[in-house]
Formats: structure tokens, C-alpha cells, sequence
């Protein structure tokens, strides 16, 4: 790789209200990477996606991305799909689709009506084939599955073509056989598309199969008095191309311990 | 089985939903038939016969004062009070409670100064209007947008803060401007809701209405029942007041169809009353 990193994270800190999640992160990421994200519960990893989306501020630290500091606020350079409330209940699923759309078109009042509607539909056809949706492009999010629902929200997130997608445990909710079409799927659109992922998961076997780039968060400091008196860092960093069995089973070992406190 | 686990089947919950009706009526019937025994000329509870009668006078035969058919002049005067009033604050409701639901500087504004002028009673207030509107149109209107309009707007707010913050963000992320946001997102979300709202908020406009009426008025429903209360004339009163209960039942039900043609992701999930 040559040239800058897409993005650049220094001496991350942030708390809530004096009680540390997240301390000491500190990470270069290249343009097109697909980090995994894992980590028990409670350890900051949704914290840390939330920071990248802008969603929330670090307390301290610095980030870049692509040379510039992060947005106060959240742009169409990062999309996001969220495990929940995704999709817009209240759109069908091509209205959903062109939604992006219509906001560049038409600034007042965001709605396109006649020609230029029909224009954005023919648009997007190819990604409703693309999400095998099309058959469902008049229904509302509530009448279509949990996997047609994130499938739709995926789409959706890549309208603006972004050159950060974020994932926050996408798949959590979706049963096993359905999470193998999904991954199938994402990882075909990210190789068509010039993008640099960061998805948080539960699932470490997942985490494995789909990023190029693994990223562990645990505590490295424990106060035994005081469970919440130390934050989260990145704990392993590794490249998952080669990924030794013993790493395997020490990140297994941090994503399914129950956090000190909660048993 | 559970009873919790039987469901009435069509002709049994309509049987059901009309035994309570029947049963007052009938209980009517009968405690009017006993006091008429005693005195033919009772005023307290007429006969159903004399209230029919009663009715029909005023809604087909032209007063001989005025020559109008007082039943519908009393019934459009009310209804246009009350469709104004409710319209005012409808109007008031989506934009302050999407103000105030939506933009946090907004919220800590205004929302401490709605909460604590949604705690006087409206009534107190009409005095007031009175004084300063005159005893026309506007004092009536008046009284039912204020006396509607804080918990309206309050409950269009919530509706607003409601809106899973996920949404919100995703829209930034497609490149919503925030009044983008507000006629693509928000006003979809918080119709359905505040039609439900308007609904919630009909049942005290309604108690406005006759109040303001009564107190000072020439027409209306709510005039018309305390003109001839002085009479005792309760073959007039129950039937204005059945009439009555009919008009908000109509529109509240006209509003629920209203809601589910034109909102039909809203009520994909679970039942509504």
C-alpha cells in the first residue's frame, strides 16, 4: 500500500459521564480494507463504530479521515446499517431505494413526482435484482423477512456510494442459513465497490470468513473493585489471511467471556 | 378451552356489541312506562314515542320563529366550531411538536412554558376570552384550540422524539437536509399520529363546545340543550344528547378509516381501537 490511510485514529479516549469506555485506540486503516469488529458485550465496539459514524464524540483523540478531520455530524461519505429501524417502515422498498435520490434532486421538498420518478425507479432496478428484492419493490419493510429487510438496508446505505460503509451487527437478529446468503452477498458488493468496511459482529467464526482485517476489543487493565474503572482498546489487530489457530482460539476465549459485573 | 383463547365469530361479536345498547334502551323503556303509570304527563323520562316525535319536529319541520329546521342549523353551527377549533390546533400541533420533537433548542424553549400552560383549566380562560374577543365565533374557537391544542402539540412532540434515533441518522447518511428530513421523514411518521391525536383530542373539544354554547351563544347543540332545559323539555335534551354521542362517534370512526386507507404501514402491526 502507498500514500496516506483512508483513516486514522490517535489516542482515542471517551467516557460517559467520568466512566471510561474506550482508552488509548489508536489505528490506520487503507482504503478497501474490510475490518471485523468483535469483542465481549459492553466493551465499546458499537462505541467505537458510533465514533466513526458521528454519531457520537470522542472525549479526546484525533481522527482523519481520507487527510480531514471526521464530520461533526453524520454525511453521505459513511453509510450505515444499523441491526434495527434501518429501513424507513412507513416507504415501500423501492421508494426506499431512491430516497437518496430525491434528496439531491429536489431540495425542497425531497419528492420527485411523474417522469423523474419513474426515472430514478428504472436507476435502481438493477440494484433491487441485484438484493432479489424486485419481486418485493411495492411492499412496506414490515410485510418482507428479517434477511429481505437487511438486505433492503444494505442497498440502501450503498445509494450514496460511500467510501466508508459501517455495520453494526447487521446480521444479529437473522437465523443461521440466511446469514450465509447475506455474507454472500455483502462480500460481492464490496468487491465490486471501492469501499472500506468496518462491521461489528458478535460472531467470531464471521468476523473471520468476512474481513480481510480483525480487530479485538477487550480491557487490558481490570480493577477487580471497580469493573467499570478501566475502558476498552484494540487488544489484537491482526490481518485474518493468516491467522494462527492459538489467536483464534484467544479472541474466541475475550468475545464469549461475560464481562466482569454481569454474572 | 381459555376464554382468553376463544374469539367471537362475526354474528356473536355483533350480537355482543349490541346487547349493552339494547339494554339500556329497554331499561329506559321500562322505568319510563312505570313513571307515566303514575303520572301520564311525566317530563322526566318521555316516552321513546314522544322523544321520536320530539326529534322529528326539530330536524323536518321548519321552526315557526325563524322557519329554519333548528336540528341541522344547530348541527352545522356546532360542527363548523368544532371543525375550526380542531383545525387550529391541528395546525398548531404539527408545527410546534415537530419543532419541539425534532430540534433540541426548540424543546428547551418551549416545552417547559407548554407544560406549565397545559396545566390551567380552559375553562378558566374563557372569561377571558369573552372579555377580550366578544361573545362571537372567536371566544368558542377560541376556547377549543386552547383548550386542545398543548396536549395535542405535546403528544405530536413525543411522537417526533419517538422516532427511532437510527432513522434519523440514516437519513443523514443519504444526505437529508433537516427540512428534507422533516417532510420525508418526520411528517410521514408523525401523521398517523396525530390523527389519533386529533381523535384523543375531539372528546374534551366536544365539552368546550356545549360549555361555550350554553354560556353564550344564539345557536348550536350545546345552546339549544340548555334553552329548553328550561322547559324540562327532556324530549328534546335526550335526543340532542344520543345525536351528539352519534356526530363524535361518526367522526372518530372516520378518522380511524382515514388513518388506516391513507397510512397502511402504520397498521400492518397489531389491532387499533
Amino acid at each position: 500500500m502507498t500514500g496516506a490511510p483512508l483513516l486514522s485514529v490517535q489516542g482515542l479516549f471517551k467516557d460517559y459521564a467520568g466512566a471510561p469506555v474506550l482508552e488509548h485506540v489508536s489505528i490506520e486503516v487503507d482504503e478497501g480494507a474490510f475490518c471485523t469488529i468483535v469483542g465481549a458485550s459492553g466493551c465499546g465496539k458499537s462505541t467505537f463504530l458510533r465514533i466513526l459514524l458521528s454519531q457520537e464524540r470522542p472525549s479526546r483523540g484525533e481522527i482523519l479521515l481520507n487527510g480531514a478531520p471526521l464530520p461533526d455530524e453524520p454525511t453521505p461519505d459513511r453509510g450505515i446499517v444499523f441491526q434495527r429501524y434501518s429501513v424507513f417502515p412507513h416507504l415501500t422498498v423501492s421508494e426506499n431505494l431512491i430516497l437518496a435520490r430525491e434528496f439531491e434532486e429536489a431540495p425542497l421538498t425531497g419528492r420527485l413526482y411523474g417522469p423523474a420518478r419513474a426515472r430514478l425507479r428504472n436507476e435502481i432496478e438493477g440494484l433491487l435484482e441485484r438484493i432479489g428484492l424486485s419481486a418485493a419493490a411495492n411492499r412496506f419493510p414490515a410485510q418482507l423477512s428479517g434477511g429481505m429487510q437487511q438486505r433492503l438496508a444494505i442497498a440502501q446505505a450503498l445509494v450514496k456510494r460511500p467510501r466508508v460503509l459501517l455495520l453494526d451487527e447487521p446480521f444479529g437478529a437473522l437465523d443461521p442459513g440466511i446469514r450465509l446468503d447475506m455474507h454472500e452477498l455483502l462480500l460481492g458488493l464490496w468487491r465490486e465497490r471501492t469501499m472500506t468496511v468496518f462491521m461489528v459482529t458478535h460472531d467470531i467464526r464471521e468476523a473471520f470468513k468476512l474481513g480481510t482485517r480483525l480487530l479485538v476489543f477487550d480491557k487490558v487493565r481490570h480493577d477487580p473493585q471497580e469493573p467499570s474503572a478501566y475502558g476498552a482498546t484494540i487488544t489484537y489487530d491482526l490481518p485474518t489471511g493468516e491467522i494462527a489457530p492459538e489467536d483464534l482460539r484467544k479472541a474466541e476465549a475475550i468475545v464469549n467471556r461475560v464481562p466482569p459485573g454481569t454474572a | 378451552m381459555r376464554i382468553i383463547n376463544r374469539r367471537p365469530g362475526r354474528l356473536t361479536a355483533l350480537a355482543l356489541g349490541g346487547a349493552p345498547f339494547v339494554a339500556l334502551i329497554l331499561t329506559y323503556a321500562v322505568a319510563s312506562h312505570y313513571r307515566r303509570l303514575e303520572n301520564p304527563s311525566d317530563k322526566l323520562l318521555p316516552s321513546l314515542e314522544s322523544m321520536g316525535s320530539a326529534f322529528w319536529r326539530m330536524a323536518f319541520e321548519p321552526d315557526r320563529r325563524s322557519g329554519e329546521l333548528v336540528l341541522w342549523a344547530d348541527t352545522y353551527d356546532s360542527l363548523w366550531r368544532l371543525g375550526v377549533g380542531i383545525g387550529v390546533s391541528t395546525l398548531f400541533a404539527l408545527v410546534l411538536g415537530i419543532a419541539i420533537g425534532f430540534i433540541p433548542h426548540v424543546r428547551r424553549s418551549l416545552a417547559p412554558f407548554l407544560a406549565t400552560f397545559s396545566l390551567i383549566p380552559p375553562i378558566t380562560i374563557l372569561p377571558i376570552l369573552f372579555i377580550v374577543f366578544g361573545l362571537g365565533e372567536v371566544s368558542k374557537i377560541a376556547l377549543i384550540a386552547i383548550g386542545t391544542a398543548p396536549v395535542m402539540i405535546r403528544s405530536t412532540a413525543q411522537a417526533v422524539i419517538d422516532i427511532p434515533r437510527e432513522m434519523v441518522i440514516k437519513a443523514e447518511t443519504l444526505g437529508a437536509s433537516v427540512w428534507q428530513m422533516i417532510t420525508r421523514l418526520v411528517l410521514p411518521q408523525v401523521l398517523p399520529r396525530l390523527i389519533t391525536a386529533i381523535r384523543l383530542g375531539l372528546v374534551p373539544a366536544w365539552i368546550f363546545l356545549i360549555s361555550a354554547e350554553a354560556i353564550a351563544s344564539t345557536s348550536g347543540l350545546g345552546y339549544r340543550i340548555f334553552l329548553v332545559r328550561r322547559y324540562l323539555a327532556m324530549d328534546v335534551i335526550l335526543p340532542y344528547v344520543a345525536w351528539i354521542a352519534l356526530l363524535a362517534f361518526v367522526i372518530d370512526r372516520l378518522l380511524l378509516v382515514l388513518s388506516k386507507r391513507a397510512f397502511v404501514w402504520h397498521h400492518l402491526e397489531g389491532d387499533s381501537l
